[in-house]
């Protein structure tokens, strides 16, 4: 395998991370107000993301960072054509990560009631939008080689927004509310379980619809056996997720879930391969894992970093789930509807 | 204003803004990590409150820390994609090891340290915050490094059929003397910062005898930490200056505002130029001071902006290479000025404390509410005037700024996106600034004795 092929895995390996990873969290925030009504409960399903979802969130920014570095091109002209879009994740990101942080300082009811929207609006929109920008790369956008000789984004924000992506938008977002109901009935506890456990069947037969429709289409669009055979997978598995729900088997009704949402990546990054980005006006004009990369000294020296890295970050990762492995029930919180900001000690 | 322009306000914006939060994160974690060790080590309550109140502004702190962070990782591709296409054979890398190797250490033990008290041994948890801390020292060497690049490039070759730089040396881009520099510059300066904080808030708490046995060991804490580090600051910057003035004499002599080449140069206090920056009118300054800082020698040569101006017109073509020369001077005078307003009062009140005396007076608790304020406001002159006196380059002698911007990005999106952005960064200060007031009004928490019954069940930090 070329190097430039090692790295068009390690970006897709990246990706697979994240998508699991803050596939949950997402989902978890979306589903925020559907499981938890009162404050005990809302804490309680807070609390199961407090210690992982900053770390979660740091596979998006490896993501970014190793796609700077080995194959620039595709950074530039994706980030800069996808502006908009991004800029909405960016935002979304944003107000999260501190309502997180800051929604239970006060006991408030109407502070905490706001962060609780922004929470679910700000998970909702990149749930939607990384499903959008994924189905826009495997379409292929306009593309155009420029003055410059450099290829660049000839379309607008509305390109972006055609019938196709939509539908792997709202698929992402459903595949991501139900990976975080499993998630939510493994790690929780009483009301918030049984509500979890509920919710998740439902939104499991949607994104079933949705996700057959988006292979369907997918497949169609791009005629490749391993696509066939990776969207088949996702099928056989999501089903078999569905499943071990009924059976009450929590724990493989998310690990099923967690390979769907990898498998989802793994099938959008074989459907574009060997391309990063292809060019709807112009397949010539394509953006691919050899006139987008660094130089071979440049991947190189990444994957010695990487190699040496990656493993290292999965276990101490990986122990940190395993620390704060135990369910988490509204009885747990103490005093749930005051918070620390309330009262200024004597 | 075109693109271009508000691409820069943007960047400006996003990056000092990220710079307030980021040296109170770095200092501040380490200061924690100090004071959870003093508990560690002697079981005094005291210092297990201290731990956990500062620690509570710690994070409050390091959230935006966070998120702001997020945005700049992403930057470069949206607004300066030309940017990144020339050197991102090169900035990449730094920045892609800076994620693996310190975001997920900061973010993964922080996590363990926030909600890991009643989770982990005392052991493990005390080195949690260790470990977070020196992620954060990872983190501040490669993103200095990557800057240090644009600074002074080393270890490239161009490829003008491709029109980019390209990598051919890793180690010399990681070790070369610009980023070593800026890292033993900017790491006490962040020290100096959260002593900054610290020492101001136990200031207050003292002055209103709130809490006073567990504000009184921080307050000294805080004082000394910003004594030395002001002392290396000092030390790091004079050897900051040297490497600068041979990598890139036009920004010291934007710096003093020096027009013609001499020597015996002075170090300026004050100067009032034309108002076409052309020449000085009037300069007061300390006799042969700049001679000895930019080249270690009082009779040493400093050469003038317009010298400067004409060579580089020789090299690189015409064009005007004089930086905005106000906020360069401006922007050193500021960076040391109020660093040093810092350490002065740091000093004046270690020799006020002297042998358990509480200073009091209304001169003290004005001065501890500055506190904190003075370090930001030198740190972020500090960054004003690095980045600023490199223009017109983005990257130096490389390329111009002005053609690292994104084509394709029109001035409207820039100017929407710089505006939700400042908007948004202004709601998120306004809450930030009143969570980490009402932090500190709450002050410490006493320590719950140990009710057995409902430790087990209740966890100690949640949502
Ligand atoms: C000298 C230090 C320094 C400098 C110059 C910068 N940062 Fe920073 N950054 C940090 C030091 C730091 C930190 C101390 O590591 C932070 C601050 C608060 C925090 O949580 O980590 C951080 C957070 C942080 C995060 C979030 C990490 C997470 O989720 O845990 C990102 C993505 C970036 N930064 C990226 C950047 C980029 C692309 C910069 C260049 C423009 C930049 N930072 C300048
Ligand atoms: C966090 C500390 C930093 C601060 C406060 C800061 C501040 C600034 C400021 C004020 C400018 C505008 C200069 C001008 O246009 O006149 C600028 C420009 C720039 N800086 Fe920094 N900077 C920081 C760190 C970095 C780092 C670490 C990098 C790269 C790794 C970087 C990359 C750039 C780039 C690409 C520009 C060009 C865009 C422009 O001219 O506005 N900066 N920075
Ligand atoms: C005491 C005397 C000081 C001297 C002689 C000094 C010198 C310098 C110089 C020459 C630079 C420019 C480096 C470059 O562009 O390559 C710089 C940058 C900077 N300074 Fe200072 N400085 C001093 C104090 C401070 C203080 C008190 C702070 C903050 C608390 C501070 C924070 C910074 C920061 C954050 C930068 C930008 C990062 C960098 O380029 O290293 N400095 N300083």
């Amino acid at each position: 395998m070329s190097l430039n092929s090692f790295w068009f895995v390690i970006i897709a390996v990246l990706w697979v991370g994240y998508f699991i990873l803050e596939g949950f969290d997402f989902g978890v925030g979306i589903l925020l107000k559907v499981v938890a009504k009162d404050q005990a409960e809302r804490r309680a399903v807070l609390t199961t993301l407090g210690p992982l979802w900053d770390g979660n969130e740091v596979w998006l920014l490896v993501a970014g960072g190793a796609t700077f570095a080995a194959f620039p091109e595709w950074y530039a002209t994706l980030f800069s054509g996808f502006y908009l879009p991004l800029f909405l994740i960016l935002i979304s990101l944003i107000v999260r990560g501190v309502a997180f942080e800051y929604r239970s300082k006060y006991g408030k009811a109407q502070w905490r009631g706001n962060w609780d929207t922004a929470i679910m609006i700000s998970s909702a929109i990149p749930a939607i939008l990384w499903g959008v920008a994924f189905t826009n790369i495997v379409h292929g956008v306009p593309l155009a080689k420029s003055s410059a000789g450099v290829i660049e984004y000839t379309g607008g924000f509305f390109n972006l927004l055609n019938p196709f992506a939509l539908l792997g938008g709202l698929t992402t977002f459903a595949l991501f509310a139900t990976h975080g109901a499993f998630f939510l009935a493994l790690k929780t506890d009483g009301v918030i379980r049984q509500r979890a456990n509920a919710v998740a069947l439902k939104i499991g037969l949607v994104t079933a619809v949705l996700a057959i429709a988006f292979l369907a289409w997918t497949n169609h669009l791009v005629a490749k056996t391993d696509v066939h055979i990776l969207s088949l997978a996702i099928v056989i598995i999501w089903v078999a997720a569905l499943a071990a729900h009924r059976m009450g088997r929590e724990g493989w009704a998310f690990l099923a879930s967690a390979i769907t949402s990898g498998l989802v990546v793994i099938t959008l990054f074989a459907a574009l391969y060997p391309n990063v980005m292809p060019s709807s006006t112009n397949p010539a004009d394509s953006l691919n894992i050899f006139n987008a990369s660094s130089t071979h000294y440049t991947l190189k020296v990444m994957t010695y970093v990487a190699v040496v890295l990656t493993p290292i970050v999965l276990i101490y990762q990986g122990w940190t789930y395993w620390i704060f492995r135990k369910r988490i029930s509204a009885s747990n919180i103490a005093s749930p509807n005051s918070g620390v900001l309330d009262k200024i000690h004597p | 204003m075109n693109a271009l322009d508000l691409a820069r306000w943007q960047f400006a914006i996003t990056t000092v803004y990220h710079f307030i939060f980021v040296p109170i994160t770095i200092g501040s974690g380490f200061l924690v990590a100090g004071l959870q060790t003093a508990w560690y080590r002697t079981q005094k309550e005291k210092y297990l409150r201290a731990t956990k109140f500062f620690g509570k502004l710690f994070l409050i702190n390091f959230a935006i820390g966070v998120v702001t962070g997020i945005v700049q990782e992403f930057q470069f591709g949206m607004n300066w994609s030309a940017y990144s296409r020339f050197v991102g054979d090169i900035f990449g890398a730094p920045l892609a090891m800076e994620g693996l190797l310190a975001f997920f250490l900061e973010s993964t033990f922080l996590g363990l340290w926030i909600f890991g008290w009643d989770r982990l041994s005392k052991k493990a948890h005390l080195a949690s915050i260790w470990v977070a801390a020196f992620g954060t020292l990872f983190s501040a060497y490669f993103i200095l490094a990557a800057n240090a690049f644009m600074q002074h490039p080393v270890g490239y070759t161009m490829n003008v059929e491709r029109g980019r730089a390209e990598l051919t040396d890793i180690v010399k881009v990681l070790t070369q003397n610009t980023a070593v520099a800026a890292f033993f510059h900017t790491i006490p300066s962040a020290f100096l910062t959260a002593g900054g904080l610290f020492a101001g808030v136990a200031a207050w708490m003292i002055v209103r005898k709130r809490d006073v046995e567990v504000a009184k060991p921080v307050l000294k804490m805080g004082l000394v930490t910003i004594v030395i580090a002001f002392v290396v600051v000092g030390i790091t910057g004079d050897w900051t200056a040297r490497v600068m003035t041979t990598q890139q004499p036009m920004k010291m002599a934007a710096a003093e505002a020096a027009y013609d080449t001499k020597s015996n140069v002075p170090f300026s206090l004050l100067t009032i130029g034309t108002l076409d920056g052309a020449k000085p009118v009037f300069q007061i300054g300390l006799p042969s001071v700049l001679s000895f800082m930019s080249t270690g020698n009082f009779n040493g040569v400093v050469e003038g902006v317009n010298d400067l101006q004409a060579q580089y017109v020789k090299k690189y073509g015409p064009g005007d290479y004089k930086p905005n020369i106000p906020l360069a001077y401006w922007g050193f005078r500021l960076m040391i000025g109020f660093g040093a307003l810092a350490a002065l009062f740091a000093v004046i009140v270690l020799v006020g404390i002297r042998r358990g005396r509480s200073p009091s007076g209304k001169w003290f608790l004005r001065g501890a509410i500055a506190l904190p304020f003075l370090p930001i406001l030198a740190n972020s002159f500090g960054w004003i005037f690095t980045e600023s006196a490199r223009q017109p380059w983005v990257v130096f002698g490389l390329m111009k700024t002005s053609a690292g911007v994104s084509p394709t990005v029109g001035a409207g999106s820039v100017a929407f996106t710089m505006i939700a952005f400042t908007l948004l960064y202004g709601v998120l200060a306004v809450i930030e600034f009143g969570l980490m007031i009402r932090t500190i009004k709450v002050g410490p928490e006493p320590i719950a004795v140990a009710g057995k019954a409902d430790s087990d069940s209740v966890l100690t930090m949640a949502y």
